[in-house]
């Protein structure tokens, strides 16, 4: 009880509200780590996110090396075991978390900031980053969970879809691998590979930190160098190689026992810092980015009751992520459902929103502008993306009155540069339509 | 009975507003209850408003009418129009959704902090005003089967879980699934949704939960000048259909397109609700004993099964303290290659069998005590699940109070006590065990399965 009265009062006596946006401090360690810090005092607790250009898009031929040179870190380190690892973390209340997508590998601490616990949690955490130990039992383990997770795939008609949509969309791309790699990459990496895909993707240079929590300026510094003193400067990640835009468009069928068929479509959307990015998400969130009211809910849910959820957006990465339109629905139903939403994707392509839709937008946008950032998670992933992709630090200052100057004209303008209807990649996982 | 029922609203409105640390709680006079909490982070606010009813409300032949219903909150009211509930939400920058479960059905607006008037305007006039009209009905009906489809139909655990559930429920309401059987979701007519919205949807059945950067008072004035004018109902007494005993294990297969093997294993438990007085410790003791097998990494599922024998690919233990009615102690899990499922379940036994021959140490306790204390500063960082803390145990009928009560509970478990409940519920007369026979991907599904599609 004690802690926790100390706790609430520090709430009521340090809460500042109303403030628009948090007011980031920026800078690098020794060797060369880009750090960013918000002070969120209100709650005893520190967030650490350390994201290191290492995901899958540094695959190469060897597909799930990423994710399984991440999954591998808190296996061994420091002459520690997994259990001992964990329960360093446990014993203290810390939270250690890791993942790796296509641009980004992540290791995550949630510590509370009391000494007991913060002084091993940091430590730990210090050691997985940057001693880990790669012992050769638990790699066999891991990669046995790896190929049952690739199995587990197979019963998942989404999970189907979404592997088909990225190999076909992206072609001879890093990206169009999934994370999980295949079956027969993943039984071939050794663990040397994993080994040398360390040595030279997690490094100082190719890494940025995120503090967000009731830690000092003072304190956020020195924390921040030890997290990464063991780590070798190193270089930043190479540039990743141009999308090239589809040619034409392609339809993939695949047989599934499923009762519903899945509809994933897109292609090539747009990268992060994108000078179109605030025309485009303005008009996507029109389009079948608002949810119930958009316009492909209404069209496809509301008026037709044809799928549970039907959505687009689009997910902007280091280079050209994908703009992706899916939905769900009763098999004999999946050609009339694709039709309504490639019409309404061409119909809004050509006339653009009308002037009421783009206020109505714009309202939703920044009237609930503040919801993106109640909370120190929601703080630290924002300014983990500004950060890895080297957006300004005034970004969210900006947001605002970066949406409320998008016009109808600039979004027909950019829907009619960048989106092209007619040439979609268009995957069906579904059953027999009787 | 109208009289019956203005005397008990008469007694509950002089309870003045009670405050305990950061929250203030108050009644309005047609019954409505309004729990605020503040958090001054964020210049934003949550608003749910909790109805007590959900699929535990239900019977056979209506399964999942709470649900539908939920979806036909968004279509149309007296005022308005369908979808325009949405439509005015998003024009203020809010968030919102809704959710039903067993015991609850709950709508949900985030919203930055001057604009809860919006919430309460709209919420008050879909609680007495809704309007249910037969066409957006049948468009509704098809929605929901499609939400049925792809969270039920197409996937292998979720049809061995409902499966599960009504074997292991035989008289309990938490037999049915809360989306509701197929067969039944194709048959609601107007009118019975009508009937149900009657029965439960009133001021004196609801629950306003506001948590955000609020001031309590003012938030009690715009409910009174919302919520105030509505009528309270002569809400139904729901009947206690106490599960009946079981009289040994039960053992079922469920066959499904499926790659991998899966299982669940389930033992009657009480909860926070049902148990004894005497016993109060024990959900308490079942929680510990959860986090002792599957609290983190270090716990002794992943240790064991995962990392030390490798028979388990994945595996986890839940427990949830708090539900209307008895519930369940879970385990699942999945082996890994090479070893079967009935090799997973012996393994989950003998850690059963070694928890109820030996104490678990005092390590093992400390650090699922550490977690739990942590937790409750991490959780504070989410104004959502703060409100929907409150909002789920004022709505099984239990005191939001215990929220901050947990990690005290928590704090005074023994290793005796787990010890204790390990033996007293860990037996083949509780214990209900689902397996998924897998079948080949690659055959034509039957039309007769499909989702069972039924014309008019």
């Amino acid at each position: 009880m004690g802690i926790r009265s100390i706790v609430l009062l520090l709430g009521v006596l340090v809460s500042v509200s109303g403030q628009a946006s948090p007011k980031i401090e920026h800078w690098q360690t020794e060797n060369g780590a880009r750090v960013y810090f918000v002070p969120a005092p209100e709650l005893a607790m520190l967030d650490i996110t350390v994201a290191f250009d290492a995901g899958a898009a540094r695959d190469g031929k060897q597909s799930g090396l990423a994710l399984s040179t991440n999954a591998m870190l808190n296996e061994g380190a420091a002459g520690l075991d997994t259990d001992q690892i964990a329960i360093a973390f446990e014993d203290v209340g810390a939270q250690f978390g890791n993942s790796s997508q296509r641009d980004m590998a992540i290791l995550s601490l949630r510590t509370l900031t009391d000494k007991v616990a913060f002084a091993p949690a940091l430590e730990m955490f210090t050691n997985v980053l940057s001693n880990p130990d790669f012992p050769l039992a638990s790699y066999q383990r891991i990669q046995k969970q790896m190929l049952i997770g690739l199995q587990a795939e197979k019963q998942s008609p989404s999970a189907i879809s979404s592997r088909a949509f990225y190999s076909n969309l992206y072609g001879k791309h890093p990206y169009s691998s999934m994370p999980t790699g295949n079956e027969e990459s993943v039984s071939k990496l050794s663990l040397d590979e994993l080994k040398v895909f360390y040595k030279q993707y997690y490094v100082a240079k190719n890494a940025v930190i995120v503090l967000v929590g009731a830690v000092e300026l003072a304190e956020a510094k020195s924390i921040a160098e030890q997290v990464v003193s063991g780590l070798s400067v190193g270089q930043r990640a190479k540039q990743l190689p141009l999308v090239a835009p589809l040619s034409q468009e392609k339809t993939i069928v695949i047989d599934h026992p499923s009762s519903q068929t899945h509809i994933v479509m897109g292609q090539a959307g747009i990268s992060r810092g994108d000078a179109d990015y605030f025309s485009l998400y303005v008009g996507n969130h029109i389009l079948g980015g608002s949810g119930l009211v958009s316009q492909l809910s209404n069209e496809i849910r509301e008026k037709r009751g044809l799928s549970y959820s039907v959505y687009s957006y689009f997910r902007p990465m280091r280079e050209l992520g994908p703009y992706q339109f899916g939905l769900q629905t009763r098999n004999d139903q999946a050609k009339e459902a694709l039709e309504v939403m490639t019409n309404t994707l061409k119909a809004f392509s050509e006339k653009g929103p009308t002037e009421a839709e783009l206020v109505a937008a714009k309202q939703n946008i920044t009237g609930g502008f503040a919801l993106r950032l109640d909370s120190n998670s929601k703080i630290a992933d924002y300014i983990a993306m500004i950060g890895f992709y080297g957006l300004p630090l005034d970004y969210l200052e900006s947001f605002k009155s970066k949406v409320n100057a998008v016009t109808v004209e600039q979004i027909k303008n950019a829907y009619s540069r960048r989106v092209q209807a007619d040439k979609m990649i268009t995957v069906l996982v579904g059953g027999e339509t009787e | 009975m109208l009289t019956k029922f203005k005397r008990i609203i008469g007694l509950l409105l002089i309870m003045p507003a009670i405050a305990s640390a950061n929250v203030s709680e108050y009644q309005l006079d047609n019954g409505l209850k309004l729990i605020v909490k503040e958090d001054h982070r964020a210049p934003v606010v949550v608003s749910q408003v909790w109805y007590k009813v959900g699929s535990s409300y239900e019977h056979n032949g209506i399964t999942g009418i709470s649900h539908v219903l939920e979806h036909m909150m968004f279509k149309g009211t007296e005022n308005l129009g369908p979808n325009e509930f949405s439509q005015i939400i998003a024009a203020n920058g809010g968030r919102e959704n809704a959710f039903t479960g067993r015991d609850y059905t709950a709508y949900f607006q985030t919203l930055e902090k001057d604009r809860l008037e919006v919430s309460f305007r709209l919420e008050a006039e879909r609680m007495r005003k809704l309007v249910i009209n037969e066409a957006e009905l049948l468009k509704e009906r098809e929605v929901v089967a499609e939400e049925r489809r792809m969270r039920t139909e197409d996937n292998p655990h979720a049809l061995v879980r409902e499966a599960f559930n009504a074997t292991a429920f035989v008289n309990s309401p938490y037999h049915h699934p809360v989306i509701g059987w197929m067969s039944d979701i194709n048959h609601y007519e107007a009118s019975d949704l009508r009937q149900w919205y009657q029965k439960w949807y009133a001021p004196n059945n609801a629950t306003v939960v506001i948590v955000g950067d609020v001031e309590p008072d003012a938030v009690y004035s715009l409910a009174k000048k919302y919520f105030g004018p509505l009528k309270p109902e002569i809400t139904a007494q729901v009947k206690p259909q106490i599960e009946v005993e079981q009289r040994g294990k039960r053992t079922i297969e469920v066959k499904a397109p499926a790659e991998l093997p899966y299982m669940m294993m389930g033992w009657k438990v009480p909860v926070v609700k049902t148990v004894d007085k005497e016993q109060s410790w024990e959900p308490y003791a079942l929680e510990m004993l959860a986090g002792i097998l599957d609290g983190g990494a270090s716990a002794r599922f992943s240790r064991d099964l995962v990392r030390e024998d490798e028979i388990a690919a994945s595996i986890g233990a839940g427990y949830g303290l708090f539900s209307r009615l008895a519930d369940m102690f879970l385990v699942v899990g999945t082996p890994s290659k090479g070893h079967s499922l009935l090799g997973l379940q012996q393994a989950v036994m003998e850690q059963i069998t070694t928890l109820q021959t030996e104490l678990v140490s005092e390590q093992e306790l400390k650090r699922i005590k550490a977690q739990v204390v942590a937790n409750a500063v991490y959780e504070r960082d989410s104004v959502f699940y703060q409100a929907m803390q409150i909002g789920m145990l004022e709505t099984i009928g239990l005191d939001w109070r215990l929220t901050d009560q947990y990690v005290d509970n928590i704090q005074a478990v023994t290793a005796e006590q787990v010890q204790k409940v390990a033996n007293k519920y860990f037996i083949d007369e509780g214990l209900t065990v689902a397996e998924l026979i897998p079948m080949p991907l690659d055959s034509k599904r039957p039309v007769a399965s499909a989702g069972g599609r039924h014309g008019h």
